[in-house]
């Protein structure tokens, strides 16, 4: 397909430069106690492969290449959706909160 | 400047980047962390629904099957997120790292996917920069997989214990380096061209190394081994995008990347561990014996007489762990500890830096039911102060106070820094039954001969103690 944009050679060096170095200052000054969410939450964020294994999907040509596709689309909107529900869940303890009932686990179940 | 499919696809990739950095800022601070999530969340589905008006510009051999594969990725969409969704919204607090695990492998295996059809399409003509990238994505996206499975059904209590045989550090070495000569045939040799074949043993090679270097890691150390497969599947996904020539991805993955080998890091010095420690220290130990017979035996005690015997300690240090996540009981507990301190007692608690399997989970308990910062002790600033304390007492925690960690050499959890609540001079341990640890290791704390077991739920436990205190405060005036 027609691409608008190539990025090969030093476009895409500095393009892992600079969100490898966007990634360390965003963990780099955070507070132990989110590490477990930010984990998730950054677990949520590669979710977007799912974007990219649509895409190998949409030009598959064969059974075989639409197979692993589809279950390359399965996996990444697992990640993406699992990703999303888990963090906001534990981000939930955040919430300056004290009405929350020790039964409250249970309603979620 | 035309509105074409391309155009809106690159704008919404550039919209969702941007929301997942921002997003991932406003997560880094406990106040904005909630909207941060949210943030992120926009950025995918704008990225997602944006990814469907790839219909308009596949490559001309695929025009035959778009019909099928467009319902392919609408089905395989929605399964993927409602199974996730459900399972996600399902999973108690307590299982959280064993599902972020799961969702991180899924995420590495998708990786690995694309990477997968990239290799079988022979008819294209490949270049070596984006081939090689596509190798190493893969590889390390397998290895993510199987990986993260395996820490999974560890966390989870489906497999138990750590697994290892003599001269497993040389046969894991023989798996990576062969599965790395196919990933260098296909690359320089074959130029992406290589028999079916001989890329799927290359996967097959790479998920079997993941499965092989996750196994004997013993269950204590899974949070920073799930760490690093996040910022594994991170890696793989950005190289993957520069296959794809997609910015999104290639943004998203090395952020993810490089944030995740820094928490990888983080958490690893919060356990006193290096990296290659948690990884490779159990190799090619040959097995051998566990541990040896526990002398002793484990003695009950009554939640009352114990509430009683801190009522009238001088000092008490309480570690929270696991259970009491697990009970919701640290409301409960924190209503105890202010009778004690209004009693005249001092109260302190020691946090180890996995308590509750995830680094921060403890903290964070504490913090909503009220307990103010400054009894809260990281483990480097508390260890000293056990020796005087009169009761120590362990609230559903095991392997972190476990003193094999140690003693005993030969324990998976040897070398774990751990929390010396066996040097108080009465340890309580509040604990619902006889079961050991999830790293699958029995505990020589609660046979030791100053060491008292309260069995039953950690709530339940702590309401009792509250009730025994105040009748005695009744009581006695």
């Amino acid at each position: 397909m027609d691409l608008a944009t190539t990025l090969t050679g030093f476009v895409a060096l500095y393009i892992f430069m600079l969100a490898a170095f966007t990634g360390y200052e965003i963990i780099g000054r955070v507070p132990s106690i989110l590490h477990t969410p930010l984990m998730s939450g950054s677990n949520f964020v590669h979710g977007i492969v799912v974007v990219g294994a649509m895409y190998a999907l949409l030009n598959a040509t064969s059974l075989v290449e639409q197979i692993i596709g589809f279950v390359g689309v399965l996996l990444g909107a697992g990640n993406a959706a699992g990703g999303y529900v888990v963090t906001e869940r534990m981000l939930e303890m955040f919430k300056p909160s004290d009405k929350k009932q020790p039964a409250g686990e249970q309603k979620k179940a | 400047m035309n509105l074409t499919p391309q155009f809106i696809i690159d704008a919404c990739y550039f919209a969702a980047a941007f929301l997942f950095i921002y997003g991932l800022k406003r997560m880094s601070s406990p106040v904005t962390a909630r909207s941060g999530i949210m943030v992120a969340g926009i950025g995918m589905l704008v990225a997602v629904l944006a990814s469907f008006l790839y219909y308009f510009g596949v490559n001309d051999a695929a025009l035959p099957h778009l019909g099928t594969n467009v319902v392919f990725a609408a089905v395989a969409l929605f399964l993927g997120t409602a199974w996730a969704w459900w399972s996600g919204k399902r999973v108690a607090m307590t299982a959280m790292p064993q599902m972020v695990a799961l969702y991180n492998g899924m995420g590495g295996g998708a990786a690995a996917c694309i990477a997968a059809v990239e290799l079988l399409r022979t008819n294209a003509v490949h270049q070596t920069i984006p081939l090689l990238l596509a190798v190493v994505g893969a590889l390390i996206g397998a290895v993510s997989l199987s990986g993260s499975l395996i820490a999974w059904a560890k966390l989870d209590g489906r497999i138990n214990g750590v697994w290892r045989i003599g001269g497993q550090q040389i046969l894991n070495g023989i798996v990576f380096l062969a599965t790395l000569g196919v990933g260098i045939y296909i690359v320089f040799v074959a130029h992406g061209h290589a028999a079916p074949g001989i890329v799927a043993a290359f996967f097959i090679g790479a998920l079997i190394f993941g499965v092989m270097m996750t196994m004997p890691i013993g269950g204590a150390d899974m949070p920073v081994v799930i760490s690093l497969y996040n910022a594994f599947t991170g890696l793989a996904v950005g190289f993957e995008g520069y296959v794809l020539q997609n910015p999104a991805l290639m943004i998203a993955g090395m952020v993810v990347g490089s944030a995740g080998t820094l928490l990888t890091l983080l958490m690893a010095k919060a356990m006193n561990r290096s990296v290659s420690n948690v990884i490779f220290s159990n190799f090619g130990d040959g097995g051998g014996e566990q541990q040896g017979e526990i002398k002793g035996s484990q003695k009950p005690a009554e939640a009352g007489d114990a509430a009683i015997n801190m009522r009238y300690a001088s000092k008490v240090i309480i570690a929270p762990g696991y259970g009491l996540a697990v009970a919701q009981a640290q409301h409960k507990l924190y209503e105890f500890v202010k009778l004690l301190t209004d009693a005249g007692v001092e109260v302190k608690f020691a946090i180890h830096p996995v308590a509750g399997r995830m680094p921060g989970h403890m903290n964070v308990l504490l913090a909503e039911a009220g307990v103010p910062y400054d009894m809260i002790y990281d483990l480097e600033d508390i260890n000293g102060e056990f020796k005087e304390a009169d009761v120590a007492v362990v609230i559903g925690a095991n392997d972190t106070v476990n003193p094999a960690a140690r003693t005993n050499k030969s324990s998976p959890i040897y070398g774990m820094p751990i929390l010396n609540v066996d040097q108080a001079r009465q340890v309580y341990v509040i604990k619902r039954g006889q079961g050991k640890g999830y790293s699958g290791v029995e505990n020589e704390l609660f046979f030791a001969d100053n060491c008292n077991l309260v069995y039953g739920d950690a709530q339940k436990v702590m309401v009792a103690m509250i009730q025994a205190v105040k009748s005695l405060e009744g009581g006695g005036h």
